[in-house]
């Protein structure tokens, strides 16, 4: 049976943000109107028999997540929706804000209902003001038609929806430091235990969910938990959103099953249409720049959670970056710690230091200025980072170093021999980059 | 001085933090529109949680005034009933929030991966040649400053730019040039704006 996309369908019609083409063409706000008569309980069964797993990166049980949440408690439970979309190549969540808010909005007031909270906050990545337009213009259209407020479709149930704006952190993403973030603090992650689900926001329990793991769940109350399950391999059911970018013909946001392999996302007709100038084709990164990279051999790997941690990476947020032959390894990895250095929220040293301390290296040996010893220093250096850190950030910075030295450790040999870059590329900068 | 016999990298540690103090700047307070504003967001959050307005409270500030000063640091900390080291924390950490002035376009190249695959290193290349300036550094007459960013979540409109709180997508290394010239003569009409605006195309 081939798959029919069900978050993306409409999002290149007209008008699709508009609460009247939702209403009219999207089956608007029935998922809430039927969740209103459940009980919450059975809202988190029917999710967890769904096997909905956190579109943000880790592929944690939604469901089991919510059960989670403390709830003999005084104090306020709170939803806390993940649309900081920092990781590099990752952009579906701003297709599904900008195209099918109100899809969100109806997972926020569904998921406050399960959970017991009356209040979600949208923490939106600063950088995303054109979106955040659209999603604060959704919300207002939502409390005038009585989808939110007070006393919900009559059933008593009270619940508001805010967007809170960012400002410029990666790390905000991180679902504790993004909940510091929202207490108005440097975005910086809190030492887990306690969870969220116990000590969330303002100490009270919350659930922090992100964009698109939320914007599954009106259509799981919808359609049916075995609906959801059925759409994908066995604990990788439902919908996914594939971002692919990078030297491919057609770059952008896909919907697909998870039964549909890499190979296919990249060169399938109604994917991404293969490499950009027929070039060869050298290596993918299958899931934002935090994972290990993965090779031609194997691209036949369905794209789920679960088959692509089995070829050795990580599913991460489905942002897939695609790469030709004219791209040096060490340049890459030169890339991303820039990004991660410059990222790292300064909090553990080993990802504080470290993380510049890898740029450094590279930086010398991406110049040709490299020793032999700086091979095995960045691999340390590396080594040293992973496990080390409060929060993923770490692991994810030493990734890049890692994984390009494992499998293309002869390009880092090749700098160092020859005392230049061996792979210049015609698209990259004329002048060397300076350490800064 | 080195922690590590094989690198000697402290002298040019990095951090994302600033750590020069921002100048005390003019005395400071909200326009009468502005104080509105802030009074309606900080009743989205419970009444002992005022700081969690914070960011909101300093794009305000940065509206107002083009970018942040100590003066303005002390009356946000006024607003949000915290010390002005708490404020200054802030600041300094996030990078959309500015110490010093910035030019009235404000270029945010990205240049992660995504974007630099397809030439974002040349498009601040020759963005920073026609402006005659350094990525960081705004141009004499007050008009642009050049910032390099990291990934903008537009990936697969590579090489992107956001103008401002704008957007501007797949700016080739070759259009660059022409681009600088397209703004001072059309202003903000020089932008694509984001594609997944199909109404406005
Ligand atoms: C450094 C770092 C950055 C992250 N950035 C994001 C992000 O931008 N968006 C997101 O949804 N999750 C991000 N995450 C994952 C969150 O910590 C969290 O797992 C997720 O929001 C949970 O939602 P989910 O269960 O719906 O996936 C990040 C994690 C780490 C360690
Ligand atoms: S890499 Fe430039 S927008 Fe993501």
């Amino acid at each position: 049976m081939a798959f029919e996309p069900v978050l993306t369908n409409h999002v290149r019609e007209p008008n699709s943000f508009t609460l009247d083409f939702y209403l009219r063409n999207a089956r608007g706000y029935e998922g809430l109107r039927k969740a209103l008569t459940l009980k919450p309980g059975d809202i988190i069964d029917q999710v967890k028999a769904s096997g909905l797993r956190g579109r943000g990166g880790a592929g944690f049980p939604t469901g089991l997540k919510w059960q989670f949440v403390l709830k003999d408690t005084p104090k306020p439970k709170y939803i806390a929706c993940n649309a900081d979309e920092s990781e590099p190549g990752t952009f579906k969540d701003h297709v599904l804000m900008e195209r099918n808010p109100h899809l969100l909005i109806e997972g926020c007031a569904i998921g406050c209902y399960a959970i017991g909270a009356k209040i979600a906050y949208i923490y939106i990545r600063g950088e995303f003001y054109h979106v955040q337009e659209t999603l604060e213009r959704a919300i207002e259209e939502a409390y005038r038609a009585g989808f939110l407020g007070k006393n919900i479709l009559g059933s008593g149930f009270d619940c508001d929806v805010y967007v809170h704006r960012g400002a410029g952190a990666y790390e905000a993403g991180e679902e504790t430091a993004l909940i510091e973030s929202l207490e108005g603090k440097r975005a910086q992650p809190r030492i887990k235990p306690p969870f969220p689900a116990v000590a969330g926001l303002y100490q009270c329990p919350t659930a922090v969910n992100n964009v698109e793991t939320l914007c599954n769940v009106p259509l799981i109350v919808l359609n049916g938990p075995e609906w959801f399950a059925g759409l994908g391999p066995e604990k990788n059911g439902g919908p996914k959103l594939y971002c692919i970018s990078g030297h491919v013909k057609r770059p952008g946001v896909y919907e697909a099953s998870m039964h549909t392999t890499l190979r296919e996302l990249i060169y399938g007709d109604q994917y991404a249409q293969g490499m950009l100038d027929g070039k060869k084709f050298k290596a993918i990164i299958p899931g934002g720049s935090s994972v290990p990279i993965l090779l031609d051999k194997d691209l036949d790997t369905p794209a789920s959670f679960d088959h692509i941690q089995k070829a050795g990476s990580l599913l991460g947020s489905a942002g897939l970056i695609v790469m030709d032959d004219s791209v040096c390894m060490v340049w890459l990895a030169m890339n991303l710690l820039h990004f991660y250095r410059h990222e790292s929220c300064g909090k553990c040293t080993p990802c504080r230091e470290g993380g510049d301390w890898l740029y450094k290296l590279l930086q010398r040996v991406e110049n040709g200025e490299g020793r032999a010893k700086d091979i095995d220093l960045l691999f340390g250096v590396a080594s040293n980072i992973v496990g080390k850190t409060l929060c993923a950030f770490g692991d994810a910075a030493a990734t890049p170093v890692l994984t390009t030295l494992n499998l293309f450790r002869h390009e880092f040999e090749a700098h160092v021999k020859e005392g230049r870059c061996t792979l210049p590329a015609p698209w990259r900068a004329k002048q060397p980059v300076m350490a800064h | 001085m080195s922690f590590h016999p094989e690198m000697d990298y402290a002298p040019a540690r990095f951090h994302r933090s600033e750590r020069k103090l921002a100048e005390a700047g003019e005395a400071f307070a909200y326009t009468a529109e502005n104080q509105a504003k802030f009074d309606g967001i900080v009743t989205r959050y419970p009444a002992d949680q005022r700081k969690s307005a914070i960011l909101y409270a300093l794009y305000l500030v940065q509206q107002q005034q083009g970018y942040i000063t100590g003066a303005s640091m002390r009356f946000v900390a006024g607003q949000i009933g915290c010390t002005a080291a708490e404020v200054e924390d802030v600041v300094s950490y996030y990078t959309m929030f500015y110490t010093k002035p910035v030019g009235k376009y404000v270029l945010n190249v990205c240049r992660t991966l995504s974007c630099a695959l397809l030439g974002a290193e040349r498009v601040t290349e020759e963005l920073c040649g026609k402006l005659g300036i350094h990525p960081g550094q705004t141009t004499p007459d007050g008009e642009f400053t050049v910032i390099e960013v990291e990934c903008l979540g537009a990936c697969d409109r590579a090489p992107v730019v956001m103008v401002n709180d704008d957007w501007h997508e797949r700016l080739a290394p070759e259009k660059a040039a022409a681009f600088v010239d397209d703004i001072k003569e059309r202003g903000r009409a020089a932008f694509t704006g984001c594609h997944l605006h199909v109404e406005k195309k």
